[in-house]
């Protein structure tokens, strides 16, 4: 009843502007829009890009398959460049302009804490696929996101250390807004599991060389770890850096080094890094009748048959995860935004790439500790770390 | 400062450093015959690199490099014989802004072209742990090529520049262009020379630094601001003090990080173009005489 009196007032107003646009907007009312704001090019291009090409690629089967309850999905993806300015004005557009039902994205944690506020405001449902743990702490109640914790990814590594028997470490992190969460969480949990950070940089999302950094580290010679806390290509040159400088100390790395191109950047450098990360990597040495193994496995192999160029990342799999959590909450509730909402709300044991989803009104991450393994890299390949 | 840091520490600022003063001579030979900056100049490297690593999977990395460079040199000509060659009289803030323009389109081409992963040409020689040592210091191979390659394409720039007839040519444009013309030199070659020059060496410097701090579509603006600093700090149009200021600038950098936080080693390279604009416009090695004599 809801929908046709919308559809009503829809026809009603377009009616009042101009005719042709009124044709395209009656036409289209069984579609669901779904706005993305994702950073397909620029900095954060290595995160915004596979998750643009599995949204298209979800899609497209998505609506091959007859769509969400038949409702088909009418995907509008704006490309931020990791700008929050294009963020907030793309957020605006897609709300005002093209009343969206839901967004997903954005890519990183800057922009997202950037349009917070204006989607809780216009009460949109947004399923981010940035890391920070601000973004859903404290809880707003449009604003939901995919990937694991920063807070989780930090204890996971602190664990480890300490059963390594390393007490003295190094951050290194870089200047976007998980870099700053992250070293803002490195620094704050460090005393629970008795560490101490003798040294913290923050270095430039371009930055292109490290070796001076990585001289005034080295020349602290309590130093027993280094922790890198960034997305950017500088995970590897760091690596690279360390170890051509002679420094073998373990290097750890955040869930933002999840994608085997920075492995292969690295190359013999990369080795023996050490960083948490979802299954996604390791899915195919999952054992059997694990929860996420059959989804895991399909998203890997429709991944790299779409795109034979490109390999699969937990990047793209935080936005796998974002479409799957709204397409569950669609088939539940209906077309009903806050009934989506509510349903978002009450999911639970929705297995994704980065874990199984338990949300709660207090948690709109929906994911533990659990959901981190700790990968290590060996031969140019992720592995799974072994103590 | 033990002594082993001071030297780890001058090496990275001598590599950062001969790069950008690499990108500043790129721009310092087009300036000379056109009187304009060509703020594509980061580009160039940004193609060398690329075009390298594309050839790289079918050929041997010699044969990649040397046709990566002659790529980016027609396109440099092509560049030059599309958009600035056919304009009567251009004034310089035009032919800036179209410069900036090809920057944008070579950029946004390379991204469809590449795609936005981030790339590398392996290691010339051993691999992305190797590292030779010096007075106590490790440096990776691969800088001791950055800083060889760069030092000999400089020597070679002041060679050709002072005893070949065409580098003679293409200074007496960069003095009077007016009287080249009438001494019979045709400029306009000279012009499209000078981005094809200017294209080269942007492309071999983008090919042995790619190791080193990666290739990808948008590296080019960034280059272009450390080079373009250097070129003003050391005097618009003077290669070699651009070499000076390059390393000048490349080690302050590098020493800014034992005293100041990582962070604000970008903020060195605009405060110091902000000041020498401001107090020696004409750069550290120029002649204030000489600069009022230009239109930019």
């Amino acid at each position: 009843m809801k929908r046709i009196s919308n559809s009503v007032v829809t026809v009603v107003i377009s009616f009042c502007l101009v005719a042709g646009f009124s044709l395209a907007s009656v036409a289209k009312a069984e579609n669901i829009k779904v706005g993305a704001i994702l950073a397909v090019t620029g900095g954060a291009s290595f995160l915004g890009g596979p998750e643009a090409r599995t949204l298209e690629m979800m899609v497209e089967e998505i609506n091959a398959n007859g769509g969400i309850n038949g409702n088909k999905i009418d995907l509008i993806i704006k490309d931020s460049g990791a700008n929050p300015e294009k963020a907030i004005s793309f957020t605006k557009q897609l709300i005002e302009e093209e009343k969206v039902f839901a967004i997903i994205g954005p890519s990183t944690s800057g922009e997202t804490m950037k349009i917070k506020n204006i989607v809780e405001e216009a009460k949109m449902i947004l399923l981010s696929c940035a890391a920070a743990e601000v973004i859903v702490n404290p809880v707003a109640k449009y604003v939901f996101k995919t990937p694991q914790k920063d807070s989780h990814a930090v204890q996971k590594i602190y664990g480890t250390m300490k059963d390594m028997g390393i007490t003295k470490i190094a951050v290194l992190a870089g200047n976007t807004g998980f870099g700053k969460a992250g070293k803002g969480q490195l620094e704050k949990i460090a005393p629970e599991f008795g560490i101490e950070v003798l040294m913290a940089e923050v270095y430039d999302k371009k930055a292109t060389d490290l070796s001076a950094v990585v001289a005034k580290l080295m020349a602290n010679k309590d130093i027993q770890a280094v922790v890198n806390w960034s997305i950017v290509p500088a995970q590897g040159i760091l690596a690279k850096n360390m170890r051509q400088a002679g420094w073998d100390v373990p290097l750890f790395q955040s869930h933002g080094f999840g994608n085997i191109k920075y492995v292969e950047a690295g190359g013999a450098a990369a080795e023996g890094i050490i960083f948490p990360a979802g299954r996604l990597l390791i899915a195919n040495s999952l054992p059997e009748g694990h929860p996420q193994k059959q989804l895991l496995v399909r998203y890997l192999i429709d991944y790299e048959t779409k795109y034979p160029e490109d390999k699969v990342s937990t990047f793209g799999g935080h936005a796998y995860d974002a479409l799957t959590i709204l397409v569950a909450a669609i088939e539940k509730a209906g077309t009903d935004k806050e009934k989506v909402r509510d349903a978002i709300e009450n999911l639970t044991g929705v297995a994704g790439t980065a874990g199984v989803f338990n949300f709660s009104p207090e948690d709109h991450n929906g994911l533990d500790i659990n959901s981190f393994e700790m990968l290590t890299v060996k031969d140019g390949k992720f592995a799974l770390y072994h103590k | 400062m033990t002594p082993e840091l001071f030297i780890q520490y001058l090496f990275a600022g001598i590599t950062y450093g001969i790069i950008y003063a690499i990108v500043a001579i790129g721009f310092n030979i087009i300036y000379n015959t056109t009187g304009i900056i060509n703020f594509a100049q980061g580009e160039f490297v940004m193609l060398g690199g690329m075009i390298a690593i594309t050839m790289h999977s079918v050929m041997p990395i010699p044969l990649a490099i040397v046709a990566a460079v002659v790529i980016t040199m027609v396109v440099g000509a092509l560049i030059e014989m599309v958009f600035i060659r056919w304009l009567e009289s251009p004034s310089v803030l035009r032919m800036i802004i179209i410069t900036i323009g090809i920057s944008i389109l070579a950029r946004e081409v390379a991204l469809h072209i590449w795609g936005e992963s981030v790339r590398a040409l392996p290691y010339f020689i051993g691999n992305e742990v190797t590292s030779v040592s010096i007075l106590g210091a490790k440096i990776s191979p691969q800088v001791l090529w950055v800083i060889g390659v760069c030092s000999l394409m400089v020597a070679g720039l002041s060679l050709f520049f002072k005893f070949t007839s065409l580098g003679r040519e293409m200074r007496a444009c960069a003095a009077n262009r007016r009287a080249a013309t009438l001494c019979g030199i045709n400029t306009k070659n000279m012009v499209t020379l000078s981005f094809v020059l200017s294209a080269g060496i942007g492309a071999v410097a983008g090919c042995v630094m790619s190791p080193i701090t990666y290739s990808d579509y948008s590296m080019g603006p960034n280059l272009a601001i450390k080079g373009f600093t250097v070129a003003i700090l050391g005097g618009l149009g003077n290669s070699v003090a651009a070499v000076t200021a390059g390393l000048l600038l490349g080690i302050i950098e590098a020493f800014s990080i034992s005293v100041l936080p990582l962070a604000f080693q970008d903020a060195i390279a605009t405060s110091i173009l902000l000041l020498i604009l401001f107090v020696r416009p004409h750069g550290l090695f120029g002649s204030s005489e000489a600069a009022s004599l230009k239109e930019f």
